[in-house]
């Protein structure tokens, strides 16, 4: 399972090497669309049937406003890229990577092996889940009742942008 | 807005009711299966965005729609936090307490509040990716002005 998981991830890796540099933008959409879809079979590897769910449905609904967005303005980019040979670019990035790749490695080497996580709090609510909101969802049981208030805090967050975006894309005022 | 050909408009009759009652579908049974709120709201939403894709809108149609879809969302997310207050007022005073009986484990009327949650959660959700979809097509046709 790990070898497979490997195969999509890398595969999920080319596809937004893709996005980044491909000329025409409709084809750049379609491969931002394989990291959404390749982290649905990892989810789906990884048994989570509850967050697969999720993930596929706002993918699809993601990539239709983006490609009717495409297809409505243009399909090509209209600025130009920086110069790839400017001495002060090319030095100050390779520092940053270096410095990135310091501190991952040390966080690596200090994180638990994979699948076999240390959680304190994992063992109480997957024995006491189903005897105390009586759900047999263990998910919605955690989602809604334990962890109330994070759910509370995600409805509000989807309510916020809703209203930034009504805020940001009115032309003319409401009378 | 305009619509589409012929085609898309009759496969879209036949799919987009389906496709809403697989929303309600998985809002309420979100306790007992795979799914919940946040998924089947965003199905129901999907559903809207069919038709309107499918069909075209004009402008005050439109308009009216983005009205009701708003109203909707800050009423459902009104009701989800009335509900965890409701938590407050009996037993042991706790937010978010599930004070409802419980039920036997399994079946389709159990487990308390998080059904109400559930459906509540999933309305809002529907109201909002519905609106921000609307918030864009209504830019667009005012752009064009």
């Amino acid at each position: 399972m790990e070898i497979a998981i490997a195969i999509i991830t890398g595969l999920m890796i080319i596809g937004a090497l893709y996005a980044i540099h491909a000329k025409d933008l409709l084809s750049a959409v379609i491969a931002c669309g394989i990291v959404g879809y390749g982290l649905v079979i990892c989810f789906l590897l990884l048994k989570a049937p509850d967050l697969a769910i999720v993930q596929i449905v706002v993918e699809t609904i993601t990539l239709i406003i983006m490609v009717a967005v495409v297809l409505d303005s243009s399909r090509e980019e209209k600025f130009s890229k920086p110069d790839p040979q400017g001495y002060v670019s090319m030095t100050l990035s390779a520092l940053i990577l270096g410095v990135m790749l310091y501190f991952f490695i040390i966080s690596v080497s200090s994180l638990d092996e994979f699948g076999k996580s240390t959680l304190r709090m994992a063992g109480p609510y997957i024995e006491g889940a189903t005897e105390k909101t009586g759900s047999a969802n263990l998910v919605t049981g955690v989602v809604f009742d334990f962890r109330g208030y994070d759910t509370l805090g995600e409805a509000t967050v989807l309510v916020t942008a809703v209203l930034g975006v009504l805020t940001i894309l009115r032309i003319k005022g409401k009378k | 807005m305009k619509g589409m050909t012929t085609i898309v408009k009759k496969t879209t009759q036949l799919i987009a009711g389906m496709v809403f009652m697989y929303g309600i579908y998985v809002i309420i049974h979100g306790h007992l299966t795979p799914g919940g709120g946040f998924a089947g709201g965003v199905i129901l939403a999907g559903s809207f965005i069919l038709l309107i894709l499918a069909f075209g809108s004009d402008f005050v149609k439109l308009m009216k729609e983005e009205t009701g879809s708003t109203l909707y969302e800050n009423l459902a997310i009104l009701t989800v936090l009335l509900l965890a207050l409701s938590g407050l007022l009996l037993g042991t005073r706790i937010f978010f307490m599930n004070w409802m009986p419980k039920g036997t484990l399994g079946q389709l009327i159990s487990a308390g509040m998080l059904p109400l949650y559930n459906i509540f959660v999933g309305i809002e959700v529907a109201a909002s990716i519905l609106t921000i979809f609307l918030a864009l097509v209504i830019f667009k046709e005012e752009m064009k002005e």
